[in-house]
């Protein structure tokens, strides 16, 4: 299970790679909020899948999957929903402001 | 345990939170923002005096003790920042005062300002990794609102590339967590000290840890830092320099922490990536100060060389490095805003940032030339003045560590320096009189009462260090010995 969430892991990693590197902002946010949700799932792999039962006493189970993981994840979770919110946000702003999305463009230039 | 701990990260929450509520009341908002921050200030000054006299101060919050709760651990470093922090935030508060504008004060300048000392202080006080990251993302999420409030075309353009570059640190910063949590089983940082001493550095760790400090670097400005001359640019000059004075720092704190607390064990690997680094940054710091005519983009690249020249004393990892780290950075802390404030009022004064079309600024503001005289000769570290100490102490640190070459770029990139400030100096300052008083775009009124407060402070950083200097020497047997920090933080509880 753990090798297949690894490749899992990997394409969205490369996909979320090559979005950040075009031009448009709308791609590049896509990107970031895939390799977001490619690091989420890595850190649940790390804490182990599947090594026991819910983290909940009782009597039926010996062994507990760790919950830690899956808390760090929620937290990741919210702190990128908001932020990708603002990025979406402010990346229309930049849209009408500057007339264009194409990031080859917003390099700024000597008299402003 | 210490309740004290929990003040200087949620007071300034607590009163950005009640702001929101009454968005009219700049009044309000004003007088307690400053009151907030003299008060972080004077606790930390308290809590100083209590790591002094009984050492390091632990909070475990919720009474879970470590490695199970979550706490914050007060050790003198840290407290030394929390102190500059408020101080140096009081100076640029007052300065937004008059400068910042009613549009920005409506829309929440305030509230952003105070939740960005929260991320700042919980930065510098947490105990937990995960903690940092979160702290980490508070204050970068009232940096992104702070930095594009106002919508000018540039702010949205630059925004956009801060937002971006640092979303991406953060990812990573989530990898390496990530990493270090399934070889470590924890996350406490005194704990993951603990647990990697057992085992040994292998290749993977230092791995992580060079990840890590890919990480911090970018948020420090180290060698990573493309990003950074635009983007402090572009926003008003309270929130570059309060940006300048506290946002790489924390990048650097974080990165004094985790190889002087957790990633210790391979100095020749780690530090020596962090020397190479830190030479480099400084070497290209300081042909951005020099190849530029634009004040703000002169300004930025200052605070590039700045950040290189506080990792050498640790690249160095010798005591007198660590204590020139300390001293520099506080230093720089201070430095930073100062000229930053110096070179925003310059800017409002003439309403350009192109040094070729002003000049003689000294004759109608005779004062504000000479504090930014006096601040460039701290900057670059003149002996009565601020910056001497942490430059010497650096420089023997790297020299008794052997890294010659790391010493001599720092010394040289001074020199670049010092070329950087005085092309202001010369050009804005001095020269002919080309604007009258009436015809200035803006005042000095009311901005000269900040700007005097930190080049007092400066000048006494010089002067007086015997006061400090007994804070400062315990923070660096606090950073040499890693044990001390780990006691503190598991008390007399067995670790597990």
């Amino acid at each position: 299970m753990e090798t297949i969430m690894a490749i899992v892991i990997g394409i969205l990693f490369s996909i979320g790679t090559y979005l950040i590197l075009s031009n448009q902002m709308l791609r590049i946010i896509l990107g970031l909020s895939l390799i977001s949700h490619a690091i989420n799932l890595m850190i649940m792999v790390m804490g182990g899948l599947k090594t026991g039962g819910p983290p909940l006493l009782s009597e039926s189970f010996q062994s507990f999957t760790d919950a830690i993981p899956q808390a760090l994840i929620l937290t990741a979770i919210v702190i990128n929903f908001a932020v990708t919110a603002f990025l979406l946000v402010l990346s229309y702003r930049t849209y009408k402001k500057h007339g264009t999305d194409d990031m080859n463009q917003l390099r700024g230039n000597e008299h402003e | 345990m210490n309740n004290l701990l929990i003040w200087p990260v949620i007071l300034p929450l607590i009163a950005g939170l009640l702001f929101i509520l009454v968005p009219k009341n700049i009044r309000l908002q004003r007088t307690l923002s400053v009151v907030v921050l003299a008060v972080i200030a004077g606790i930390s000054i308290t809590i100083m005096n209590q790591i002094s006299t009984n050492g390091i101060q632990t909070l475990q919050l919720g009474g879970w003790q470590a490695p199970y709760g979550i706490g914050l651990v007060a050790d003198m470093l840290s407290m030394l920042l929390v102190l500059t922090t408020s101080i140096v935030a009081f100076c640029c508060v007052i300065f937004s005062f008059r400068t910042i504008g009613k549009e920005r004060e409506k829309y929440y300048y305030y509230p952003l300002f105070l939740f960005l000392i929260t991320g700042v202080n919980g930065s510098f006080m947490t105990g937990d990794l995960f903690n940092l990251y979160v702290f980490f993302e508070v204050l970068l999420v009232a940096s992104y609102a702070l930095i594009s409030l106002g919508g000018k075309k540039v702010q949205l353009r630059e925004t956009m590339k801060y937002v971006i570059i640092n979303i991406l640190s953060s990812a990573f910063f989530l990898v390496g967590i990530a990493y270090l949590y399934s070889v470590t089983g924890t996350l406490n940082l005194a704990h993951i000290s603990v647990r990697i001493a057992e085992a040994g550095q292998d290749g993977f760790i230092t791995t992580v840890a060079i990840l890590f400090l890919i990480v911090f670097g970018i948020k420090a400005g180290l060698f990573l830092f493309y990003w950074l001359p635009g983007s402090y640019s572009a926003p008003p000059a309270a929130v570059s320099a309060l940006f300048s004075a506290l946002l790489t720092k924390v990048g650097i704190y974080a990165i004094i922490r985790m190889f002087t607390l957790v990633f210790y064990h391979e100095p020749q690997i780690t530090h020596l990536f962090i020397g190479i680094l830190a030479a480099l940054t400084m070497i290209l710091g300081g042909i951005g100060a020099i190849a530029y005519w634009d004040i703000n983009k002169i300004l930025t690249y200052n605070v590039i060389i700045g950040a290189g020249f506080i990792l050498a004393g640790i690249a160095a990892f010798t005591t007198s490095g660590a204590l020139g780290s300390i001293y520099y950075l506080i230093h720089d802390m201070i430095i930073k805003a100062l000229i930053f404030l110096i070179g925003g009022v310059v800017v409002y004064l003439t309403g350009t940032t192109n040094l070729k079309e002003m000049s003689g600024l000294i004759r109608n503001h005779p004062y504000l030339g000479w504090m930014f005289f006096i601040a460039s000769l701290s900057l670059i570290g003149i002996p009565p003045l601020g910056g001497f100490l942490g430059k010497v102490f650096v420089t023997r640190g790297t020299f008794e560590a052997g890294y010659f070459w790391l010493g001599l770029i720092g010394l040289l990139t001074s020199l670049m320096i010092l070329y950087s400030v005085m092309k202001i100096f010369m050009n804005a300052f001095w020269g002919e009189t080309v604007l009258s008083e009436e015809e200035e775009k803006g005042t000095t009124k009311g901005v000269i009462l900040p700007i005097a407060l930190l080049t007092l402070l400066t000048i006494a950083l010089g002067l007086g260090p015997e006061f400090i200097n007994s804070y400062v020497e315990i923070a660096v047997e606090g950073l040499m010995n890693p044990q001390t920090y780990i006691d503190a933080v598991f008390a007399e509880n067995e670790i597990p």
